[in-house]
């Protein structure tokens, strides 16, 4: 049995297909990509060796910066929202009727693609027939600002069909955990004479932290790698209002061929993406688990 | 009191729910229209008169090649990408062997990265081996980026197969790629049926990739075709609408019949990150 189960051979047969595939295709174009951050280099023609000039030209771009500040943003958007999404999540966990459906009705957005999702809230924006200002105008506000056009609020504007995609995902992931918590443990603070807000906030949410902290990990670097909304629906801009630092990278290769400063600002983004992670599992690191 | 409190909670929960839905349902709406009605009448108004020309003119621009390319690839790559995981995941959880968690960490590295960091590399791989702007790169690549998340949602299964049934397997005479083939494979048919899932919605969705690597519009997928169309209509909005239904649809469609599947392998492959 032990002779058959660790057969050398049949280990190798069954792990090298997804080994070779994550080596090739994900590890090395890492590793490349800190590499080729070090070459002027436009994509096709020959890659010259330039040190660490990219690099430094990066922490110089203010370009670089804003669309690293706007990145930022987005991820203390997201991190703030989720305790709207936890709120909804606890009202919806708290035997309501309906809730199994309204949980449904609240994911379809995520199941839309991104691209789908940024055409529809073009529309939406659309300053004169969209369905925003035809509400707002509707309502007897004159003048309703052209969303996606205006530098000062183009980023705010894009933040809200960021909620509305991802506002089921987390409702759904805090609804699944508050569904988990055993029964008897409310029914023994209601005995104690605790009020449902007592209830929700000192022992519901207390029992779900674990998977809160999962949460605000994957909304912080799932927006520091925030791309295909924003590139569809503002290109990043106007005049780099909006641009995010996988928008800014993927201009930089793909629309100005300067792929060698491209890759730095790549490698760059996932750098800053790694230490932000080990940063925020540091800050919410369990010094005492909770068991139930 | 309490009665009006939980009126108020059911006002907010009815709230959230409007604003998740209603653009969609007037997504839907507009696709019917002309734009003489969606451009005068109020937005909320039911076409009475459904304009599903619309839907024709789209139909006959040529989106069909669009929602082809985008069956096969992921059916194609969701097929691969499921087996490469399942065979992997076996290896991992049932072969006795000293490397198995240092394999898991390395296909797990793709769990977080941001994919843009590998996106220049990637595609200067494929330009070196001629895939640029060939469905293949596609194809590999969605497998890939998509064997972390799988194996994650795999390996909570795997981990409770009883060993009973893998002694009795091989004292019976069978082989080990009998076991797995056989045995393995149809007993974790509940959880693969949650990784399908899951891995269709992302490879359906996918748009970096297929925008980097293809520029034919004979291998365009749905998510990249339909910025082509919508470009070329420019102020048609119905035609617009339309294409946007079309891309959506069997998305929802699916959601309607497997909207506990999907809700699994959502959370299954978020909580255990």
């Amino acid at each position: 049995m032990n002779k058959v189960m660790s057969n050398k051979w049949i280990i190798f047969l069954y792990t090298f297909p997804a080994l070779l595939l994550i080596a090739v295709l994900i590890v090395i174009p890492l590793i490349l990509s800190g590499y080729f951050g070090l070459m002027d280099w436009d994509g096709i023609g020959t890659m010259e060796f330039i040190g660490l000039d990219n690099y430094i030209t990066a922490l110089q771009d203010s370009k670089f910066w804003d669309s690293t500040l706007h990145s930022f943003l987005l991820a203390l958007f997201s991190a703030c929202s989720l305790i709207g999404y936890l709120a909804v999540a606890l009202i919806l966990a708290s035997k309501i009727k309906g809730a199994s459906l309204l949980r449904k009705i609240y994911l379809i957005p995520m199941l839309l693609s991104s691209v789908a999702i940024a055409q529809l809230w073009i529309k939406v924006y659309n300053p004169s027939n969209g369905m925003l200002n035809s509400i707002l105008v509707g309502l007897g506000i004159e003048n309703p600002p052209a969303w996606l056009a205006d530098p000062s609020i183009v980023l705010y504007a894009i933040f809200v069909p960021i909620i509305w995609q991802y506002a089921g995902f987390y409702i759904l992931i805090y609804y699944a955990a508050l569904k988990n918590i055993p029964e008897s443990l409310i029914e023994a603070a209601k005995i104690d004479g605790a009020t449902p807000l007592q209830i929700a906030l000192e022992i519901k949410v207390p029992l779900i932290m674990n998977v809160f902290k999962v949460t605000i990990v994957l909304s912080i670097v799932g927006s520091l790698k925030y791309f295909d909304l924003i590139y569809v629906m503002t290109g990043g801009g106007p005049n780099g209002a909006s641009e995010v630092m996988a928008s800014y990278m993927y201009k930089l290769a793909f629309s100005s061929y300067n792929f060698g400063y491209g890759s730095a600002i790549g490698f760059l983004l996932l750098i800053i993406t790694l230490i932000v992670t080990v940063i925020i599992r540091k800050i919410t690191a369990n010094k005492d688990e909770i068991q139930y | 009191m309490r009665r009006i409190g939980y009126i108020l909670l059911y006002i907010c929960l009815a709230l959230v729910a409007v604003f998740q839905i209603f653009p969609i349902i007037w997504l839907f709406m507009f696709s019917l229209k002309t734009n003489q009605e969606i451009f005068a009448g109020n937005p909320f108004a039911v076409p009475l008169d459904p304009k599903w020309g619309n839907y024709l003119k789209v139909f006959e621009g040529g989106i069909g090649v669009y929602f082809w390319n985008s069956i096969w690839i992921t059916a194609l790559a969701t097929v691969l990408t499921i087996l490469i995981a399942s065979m992997a995941t076996f290896a991992i959880t049932r072969m006795k062997w000293k490397y198995s968690g240092l394999v898991l960490g390395v296909i797990m590295v793709g769990l977080m990265i941001p994919i843009h960091s590998a996106l220049i590399p990637l595609y200067n791989m494929f330009l070196n081996v001629n895939l640029i702007d060939n469905p293949l790169s596609i194809v590999i690549t969605y497998i890939t980026y998509n064997l972390p998340i799988t194996v994650m949602i795999l390996l909570g299964f795997y981990t409770t197969i009883p060993r009973e049934i893998e002694e009795a397997a091989i004292i019976d005479g069978s082989s080990i790629h009998r076991l797995f083939f056989r045995i393995i494979l149809p007993i974790s048919a509940p959880i693969m049926s949650t990784t399908v899932i899951i891995n269709m919605i992302y490879n359906w969705n996918e748009f970096v990739f297929v925008n980097t690597f293809i520029s034919s519009e004979k291998y365009k997928t749905l998510t990249v075709g339909i910025q082509n169309f919508i470009g070329q209509y420019m102020t048609d909005w119905g035609a617009i609408g339309a294409t946007l239904v079309i891309s959506v649809l069997p998305i929802i469609v699916a959601f309607l019949f497997f909207s506990n599947k999907i809700m699994e392998g959502i959370t299954a492959s978020a909580v255990k990150g």
